[in-house]
């Protein structure tokens, strides 16, 4: 039986599934870029003390945070065209699934980290002149993305992981690139295990470096 | 210069400042004492509007602190204040903490920033450490940052909420010769304070409060020769024992 393993596949099929890694590594560093913007302004929304922006803040969280992911891609790829009027491609509407998905975890990831920073930090800053933005932007943000970076990372690798859900849009990952090579030529084994290998080694390097960053910021 | 008339402030039902009057002019040290819980800390923090306060008029310079028109940022800015947890940047060195305002609200050029800032550092006796972390400085040494921060803005009084109760008791003095070089050198100065040799060495008048209340307002030769209250005497009696 062992025999008849040709892990050769892979090597003749790198090209195009290094496409398919592009397109999930780049999907990954773009929906990560966008939800931590969105998610730090839910989180200063939820923190702002006005009624309404509050309301609005954990409502998206509470929203989000009770859907299945899948839906939502799903869901986009057929929303986001007729709100637009327009051809969306699926990685477009894709990342924007992503986007408004993802940004409610990280707005409590954000809203921890913010509340983790000693108010007297704040009235410092706003003794010195500073106004409310300065005092965000310059002093409290600063502080809690770094206190934060390690859980933010760790989100990061799960929306890695979550990337493969985009089969369901037709998009190429690298999850789905694997599954195409392996029906193609019938090496389903030598395909499924390559693609875990993969994913370990990427998800688990970035798992040592959460715990390399924790260590550094207790220090 | 600063005008506190007849303030009141509850935080929720307890009522934390209980019909404060007084006045400080131009040049004069004032320092506050009194019981822990009295009200000192608060008082001195709706001077600059870092606690609101829901009834009487605060005005510095002849700005009303209360009123919804001020602008806050800007009377802030030219009201120093100095911490009892020095509140440094943590992620910024010492000369990036003096930098900050003096460039985002002053608007002055990086430059002229750094000049100023190297300036004070050398003041307070740091000229040579601008480039560290607040981790990496001394509990004294940070709180003098903390002093020269506040001074990069020119401003035209200081408040100083405890700032030697969080120091080691050797760091204490070098705190203290440069708040008593600030007041030789004309600042009106606010000061909540236990160092009871300083207020005899600085202060013109010192104030007591206890429990919320303004119990003697006195020049300093009054308040430590021959206090009027009761309660006065009997603090005094407790912090000068030891």
């Amino acid at each position: 039986m062992l025999l008849d393993f040709d892990f050769g596949v892979i090597i003749r099929s790198l090209p195009y599934l290094g496409q398919g890694m592009m397109l999930s590594l780049s999907l990954t560093l773009l929906a990560a870029a966008g939800s931590i913007v969105l998610g730090t302004i839910l989180a200063l929304m939820r923190l702002s003390g006005i009624g309404p922006l509050m309301w609005i803040g954990a409502t998206w969280v509470n929203f989000f945070r009770s859907l299945p992911l899948l839906l939502v891609i799903f869901w986009f790829y057929f929303l986001v065209p007729l709100v637009v009027q327009r051809q969306v491609d699926a990685f477009q509407s894709a990342l924007i699934g992503f986007i408004l998905f993802e940004a409610a975890y990280y707005c409590e990831i954000m809203r921890s980290g913010i509340l983790s920073i000693s108010r007297g930090q704040a009235s410092a800053g706003y003794a010195l002149g500073l106004r409310y933005s300065q005092c965000m932007r310059f002093i409290v943000l600063p502080q809690a993305f770094r206190n934060m970076m390690p859980v933010l990372l760790t989100q990061t690798i799960i929306l890695f992981q979550d990337t493969s859900l985009v089969f369901v849009v037709g998009l190429a990952d690298f999850m789905t690139s694997a599954v195409t090579v392996a029906q193609r030529d019938s090496r389903l084994v030598e395909l499924y295990v390559f693609a875990a290998f993969v994913y370990f080694v990427i998800c688990y390097s970035g798992s040592l470096y959460v715990k390399y960053l924790q260590k550094k910021i207790h220090r | 210069m600063i005008e506190i008339e007849h303030v009141n402030k509850w935080f929720g039902s307890f009522q934390v400042l209980k019909d404060n009057s007084s006045s400080i002019s131009k040049g004069e040290v004032v320092v506050i004492c009194g019981p822990s819980g009295s009200g000192k800390s608060t008082l001195i923090k709706c001077v600059n509007g870092l606690e609101p306060f829901q009834e009487g008029r605060i005005t510095v310079d002849g700005v009303s602190v209360g009123d919804s028109a001020t602008n806050l940022p800007k009377l802030r800015s030219q009201i120093g204040m100095v911490f009892q947890n020095f509140e440094l940047f943590p992620h910024m060195t010492a000369m990036q903490n003096i930098c900050l305002a003096q460039t985002k609200v002053l608007g002055r050029s990086q430059d002229e920033a750094t000049e100023r800032t190297q300036k004070l550092l050398d003041r307070v006796g740091l000229g040579d450490l601008g480039y560290k972390y607040p981790s990496e400085l001394s509990g004294g040494q940070q709180q003098r940052v903390a002093i020269a921060r506040a001074l990069a803005m020119d401003p035209i009084a200081m408040l100083f909420d405890e700032p030697t109760s969080a120091l080691d008791p050797e760091m204490i003095n070098e705190v203290l010769d440069v708040m008593q070089e600030l007041a030789r050198s004309g600042m009106t100065m606010m000061v909540v304070t236990h160092e009871m040799g300083f207020a005899r060495r600085v202060a013109d008048r010192v104030i007591f409060m206890d429990e919320g209340e303004i119990v003697e307002d006195a020049t300093k030769e009054d308040f430590f020769g021959k206090p009027r209250s009761d309660r006065a005497q009997l603090f005094l009696s407790k912090i000068l024992e030891h």
